[in-house]
């Protein structure tokens, strides 16, 4: 079977006026189903490009990005938003719910752009609050919830799609140390009984401590690969 | 897609409801344009109602042939200053065309009539008794007279609402009673239902009817008999009216021996000239309002525009988001443009309502004759939602093309 994610000689190249940028400069990775790989490196170091690529967000100037055995480096605008709404979830730093609208409704997002009863949005999305242990504050706007039950919500409409793979983009950058470990609690299980890949940006070592993978990243190019065991107390 | 559109509607409507102050400074434009539309097209409608009803008021399918004529310049008498027009002329138009259900003549002059101790100056009429069914009077009490009394030029008189009123105390009772026009005594054996005002804006019931005999013998003292101020005809259909003409016409100029190169010596008109009259005056009406209403659709559709733009800045964040868990570009184009929709039908409907009420309040106070025209509030609400499609398409547009990256990243 094909990788989940396979990366062949990946650029990406930013031009500011007459000056060509490199961001990514010749990225090489396979990554497995049912990974937890933690991406560092410090700003400027081509991480959020990555992510943004492997996410479908963005394409390649040069390389291959093949997702899930297929070639998306040259995929149109809709089949990419196609793949974002079926193949991959994102948790962002900062959340990014919708204000003024519920919980409920936020976590239905996905399920909306497909196409899905709204009947069988509802439960589903009820069902991914669930998971996140948000039952019963369905009906919430996101000011009324704490930065972690927020960061839960983004979690729940990241998974009612049954994505293959999440990517966490500095999750708990913005949260306190009980939240966080919170998130990283549902992150890990997510991986470990559901085996969805997860995919983590962070520059916190004991965050990273989580993934079963590490990558580390510099000037647009990954300078370390290692897999380990995660050790999970990582955070107490 | 069924349930994308309901939850998009949804989204829409709560998002005006959460900036209802804006969105009703946005649909301004849309509310004046409707509503300008409907109140100034009820007005319109019901002023021609009004004209149409004055028309009808004549009669039916009438022609009215007038001595004289106003077609050729030079120093004339004037139209009906001629006596060219005669009851033989009737008799033999009715003759000679089977087209006309009936012919009449009248002659008109205005004396002083006398009721006691109240005078009043009027129009007088001498009429044949056909005159009267062709310009279908109808009557309070009593009834024409007779083509006996036509005969024996007997002094019988026929009374209209205005005239009455003004030669009766209020419950006096006319019908029986003896009036004298120029010294003649007269018995009033009909009183006139009323018609209200001619289309040229005359009372047409301040009025007296008499025999034409009579009033050729007894009252006018005519120079020639059987000179007559007006003939009137009539036909029983409406599309008869333009070949019965001809054929009067026809008529006429051989018994008044015109050569082909004379003019007409006399005039005819119908009631389809004078509405015509009357729908070029509203023409000039829709043309005028069709300009305020193209301006202020035109203004509220910037409005729109403008108000999308600004949403779509303020928004640029949630835009991302929705791309980002899988909202492809027609989900935000049609978003964007169920909002302008939305907003655009909204001003729409508060403009139907602007608008009737305007129109009610105009009959109210200015004693206007309105019509709500079912026609015009369908056309400016599908008109209100043609705008907000089109004035919605560049900011929807706008949105649907943001980079996912770049609008996630917008602060």
């Amino acid at each position: 079977m094909a990788p989940l994610i396979l990366c062949e000689d990946l650029w990406k190249i930013y031009r500011i006026g007459d000056v060509e940028v490199p961001a990514l400069r010749g990225i090489n990775l396979t990554i497995d189903r049912g990974e937890f790989v933690a991406v560092m490196g410090t700003s400027g170091s081509g991480k959020s490009t990555l992510m943004n690529l492997l996410g479908c967000l963005d394409q390649p100037s040069r390389g291959r990005y093949h997702l899930d055995g297929l070639d998306v480096s040259t995929a149109k605008p809709d089949l990419l938003a196609d793949l974002r709404n079926r193949q991959i979830g994102f948790v962002f730093q900062n959340f990014n719910l919708i204000p003024r609208t519920s919980a409920l409704e936020n976590a239905q997002l996905p399920l909306f752009y497909r196409g899905v009863s709204i009947k069988e949005q509802r439960r589903q999305a009820a069902a991914a609050l669930q998971r996140v242990g948000l039952a019963g504050r369905e009906q919430h706007y996101p000011a009324q919830l704490s930065g972690g039950q927020q960061q839960r919500v983004a979690i729940a409409r990241a998974l009612v799609g049954a994505p293959s793979i999440l990517f966490a983009d500095e999750p708990t950058g913005n949260l306190d140390t009980a939240s966080s470990r919170e998130i990283m609690d549902i992150l890990e299980h997510l991986n470990r009984e559901d085996g969805i890949t997860i995919i983590l940006v962070t520059h916190e070592p004991d965050i990273a401590g989580y993934a079963s993978r590490e990558l580390v990243m510099k000037d647009g190019q990954i300078v370390q690969d290692v897999r380990r065991a995660p050790h999970l107390s990582a955070v107490t | 897609m069924p349930a994308f559109v309901l939850l998009t509607v949804m989204t829409a409507l709560r998002i005006l409801h959460r900036n209802r102050l804006r969105a009703g400074l946005t649909m301004l434009g849309i509310v004046i344009g409707v509503g300008a539309v409907i109140a100034m097209v009820s007005i319109g409608q019901g002023a021609r109602a009004a004209v149409q009803a004055q028309v009808a008021s004549m009669g039916t399918n009438v022609i009215v042939i007038m001595p004289g004529s106003t077609t050729v310049s030079g120093v004339r008498g004037g139209q009906g200053g001629a006596v060219t027009l005669t009851i033989n002329d009737a008799a033999e138009l009715k003759k000679r065309s089977p087209l006309l259900s009936d012919t009449g003549w009248a002659k008109r002059d205005v004396m002083q009539i006398v009721n006691g101790n109240r005078n009043w100056n009027g129009p007088v009429n001498g009429v044949s008794p056909s005159y009267l069914t062709i310009r279908d009077w109808s009557f309070t009490s009593g009834g024409p007279f007779t083509q006996a009394d036509m005969e024996s030029a007997a002094r019988v008189a026929l009374i209209g609402q205005t005239t009455l009123e003004n030669l009766f105390d209020p419950g006096e009772e006319a019908m029986g009673a003896t009036i004298r026009i120029k010294n003649v005594p007269f018995h009033i054996v009909g009183v006139l239902a009323p018609k209200g005002q001619s289309a040229q804006g005359t009372d047409q019931d301040d009025v007296i009817f008499i025999p034409f005999t009579t009033a050729e013998r007894k009252v006018f003292g005519s120079q020639f008999l059987g000179s007559v101020g007006a003939l009137f005809a009539s036909t029983e259909q409406s599309a008869d009216l333009p070949e019965a003409v001809e054929h009067i016409r026809e008529t006429l100029r051989a018994r008044h021996r015109l050569g082909p190169d004379q003019a007409d010596d006399f005039t005819i008109r119908t009631q389809v000239d004078i509405g015509k009259v009357q729908e070029g005056t509203s023409q000039t009406l829709t043309v005028m309002l069709f300009a305020i209403a193209s301006v202020s659709l035109l203004v509220g559709g910037i409005g729109i525009m403008n108000i999308l733009l600004v949403s779509v800045t303020e928004r640029t964040k949630e835009i991302g988001v929705r791309m980002a868990v899988g909202a492809k570009r027609i989900h935000i184009l049609t978003q964007f443009l169920i909002e302008a929709m939305t907003l655009s039908l909204f001003g729409g409907m508060i403009g139907v309502i602007v608008g009737i009420a305007g129109a009610q309040l105009t009959t109210v106070i200015a004693g206007w004759p309105t019509m709500i025209s079912v026609d015009a509030i369908l056309t400016a609400f599908l008109f209100s939602l043609a705008v907000g499609l089109f004035f919605g398409l560049y900011p929807a547009n706008k949105a649907a093309r943001l980079n996912p990256i770049e609008a996630l990243r917008y602060e």
